[in-house]
């Protein structure tokens, strides 16, 4: 009984720590900016790779982590000020231009550097409850998603960055005209939502195999949880994922994994039917 | 030479996609002024606000802020300068609290200066109150002073107030207008302010201008303020 308890709570932190982390850069951008950012997938197996190349050149693994969420930062950025500020007004063309940039990072990782990499181990080993053995890292995981989340949540209520962040969301020429300069705004958001993004890759990439289109493995459960989440990063991404973590677990434990994906997908279906502003919608609903 | 004066518009056009409302504004307004501009509703009092501001290009004609010119200055830009805008209509940020939305007024705080709490909660102590309330809970008064404060707190030189007294309480309207009178004498603050109610033009203004069709058509001076009918006769023109 106990064991069995047990290994659905796992199961439960495992996929909530997953959307989390998979999740939270695209949130962002999509909730601060408005921008539905297509290849998110690429920011993080950009964190990914550089994660592993420096963990290869012999840097710990929080510091090569690191290394790789900055990375993804910083191309964000870059790509924020050449692609995506021209585009700010009009959401279908930054659909298709974050596309095309998710298309080119694909093929290019792939011709440069070939149809696969190296990868590193996952660190820590196992421990056993009952029958079954599970990953110490994926329990730290799980920790850090949940500090993620209270990071987030200082990141844009407690410091000066994140207010002026979400006053240009509110009433942009508002902001503008008090003197905050949006433009630097969206850049540090998308910046930001970009790092995040390598960030899962980071973490992620000792537990994967590393090709050119590995962001793919975290793309669905990401707009899956976004969507059902809405635009709202604390009040939507957070608790999307708690209910979506819970379905899958359940549906994992019942059927398996291919269920797992199918319940997830069941679960928007009816989510969007019923609250059509997601999640943060509905609790902030009469509030505008 | 008398200083240059400041603010100062000259020949200014502006519009919404191809249709013109403004069609050669010229006006100044000195240091230490409070200036007025009424007219009827749909004049484009608003859009002059705007195009000061920078939130709608200028299509021609120039605006200067004393000696510099920023006519294509982006609005942050401009703001920087030490303008403090108080749009009609409020645009609080509903969803932050009264003291983040005080925050992002600090923006226009120039280098080294600390932005001015004390003085934004002396005026308008229900703020202090409601520090922590959501601004789109607030009432339309509470909203008014709130946008007011938002953009003293940051220490402006000049400000251009929108129709501050525009579905707000009388007691309400009292406080604005003391305030910005205390302001102006006290520091020097420079106003520009657009709006229809009588009392507040005649108590307020040190001189007037009057829009009709996107053009100053009269100017009122000291004198013409003082006398009711005047300044009623300008306001229906
Ligand atoms: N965003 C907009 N797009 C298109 N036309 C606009 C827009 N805003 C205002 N207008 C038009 O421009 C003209 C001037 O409007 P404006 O708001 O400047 O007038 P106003 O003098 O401030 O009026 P009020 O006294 O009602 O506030 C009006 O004919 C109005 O319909
Ligand atoms: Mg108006």
């Amino acid at each position: 009984m106990l064991p069995s308890i047990f290994a659905f709570l796992f199961q439960f932190g495992d996929a909530f720590a997953f959307l989390v982390l998979a999740a939270a850069g695209l949130a962002i951008i999509f909730g601060m900016m408005g921008v539905i950012n297509l290849a998110h997938g690429e920011f993080i197996m950009c964190g990914a790779y550089v994660t592993v190349a420096a963990a290869r050149a012999g840097l710990p693994m929080p510091a090569a982590i690191a290394c790789g969420a900055l990375a993804a930062g910083i191309v964000g950025i870059v790509l924020e000020r050449l692609v995506i500020q021209r585009l700010l007004h009009r959401p279908l063309d930054t659909i298709v231009a974050t596309w095309g940039i998710s298309l080119i990072a694909t093929q290019g990782t792939l011709i440069v550097l070939g149809s696969t990499m190296p990868g590193i181990g996952t660190p820590f080993g196992s421990f056993s409850v009952g029958e079954f053995s599970y990953s110490v890292y994926r329990v730290l995981l799980m920790a850090i998603a949940v500090l993620l989340l209270i990071g987030l949540y200082l990141l844009f209520h407690k410091t000066r960055y994140g207010v002026l962040a979400r006053a240009t969301i509110q009433v942009p020429s508002m902001a503008s005209a008090l003197g905050v300069n949006t433009a630097v705004v969206h850049s540090l958001t998308f910046g930001i939502g970009a790092a995040l993004a390598g960030l899962a890759g980071g973490l992620y990439a000792p537990t994967m195999t590393l090709v050119p289109t590995m962001g793919t493995a975290f793309i669905v459960e990401a707009f899956v949880t976004v969507v059902v989440g809405g635009g709202d990063v604390f009040l939507g991404t957070a608790p999307a994922a708690v209910v979506l973590a819970f379905v899958k677990a359940l549906m994992i434990n019942w059927y398996g994994q291919l269920f797992g994906l199918i319940g997830l997908l069941l679960a928007v279906i009816i989510v969007i039917r019923l609250l059509p502003r997601g999640l943060s919608g509905w609790i902030l609903r009469g509030r505008e | 030479m008398s200083p240059a004066p400041h603010l100062q518009v000259t020949g200014l056009r502006a519009g919404y996609g191809g249709k013109p409302v403004l069609q050669g504004i010229d006006l100044a307004v000195g240091r230490g002024q409070i200036v007025a501009v009424i007219g009827r509703n749909g004049v484009g009092k608003t859009t002059l606000m705007r195009a000061l501001m920078g939130l709608l290009p200028a299509t021609a004609g120039v605006i200067r802020i004393a000696d510099s010119e920023v006519t294509r200055l982006a609005p942050h830009r401009r703001a920087r300068l030490g303008i403090g805008y108080i749009p009609q209509g409020r645009d609080v940020f509903p969803r932050m609290t009264v003291s983040e939305n005080l925050q992002v007024g600090e923006t226009l705080c120039r280098d080294g200066a600390a932005p001015d709490y004390e003085g934004v909660y002396r005026d308008f102590p229900i703020l202090k109150e409601r520090a922590d309330q959501r601004a789109g809970t607030l009432s339309g008064g509470q909203q008014q002073q709130l946008a007011i404060a938002r953009a003293l707190v940051g220490r402006p030189e000049i400000i251009l107030l929108d129709e501050p007294s525009e579905g707000i309480q009388p007691s309400i309207v009292q406080d604005i207008a003391r305030a910005v009178r205390d302001l102006n004498r006290s520091l020097g603050l420079t106003v520009l302010f657009v709006e229809q109610n009588l009392d507040m033009i005649m108590s307020l203004a040190q001189h007037c201008f009057v829009m009709d069709k996107g053009q100053i058509t009269a100017s009122l001076s000291p004198d013409e303020l003082h006398d009711r009918d005047t300044v009623r006769r300008a306001l229906a023109l």
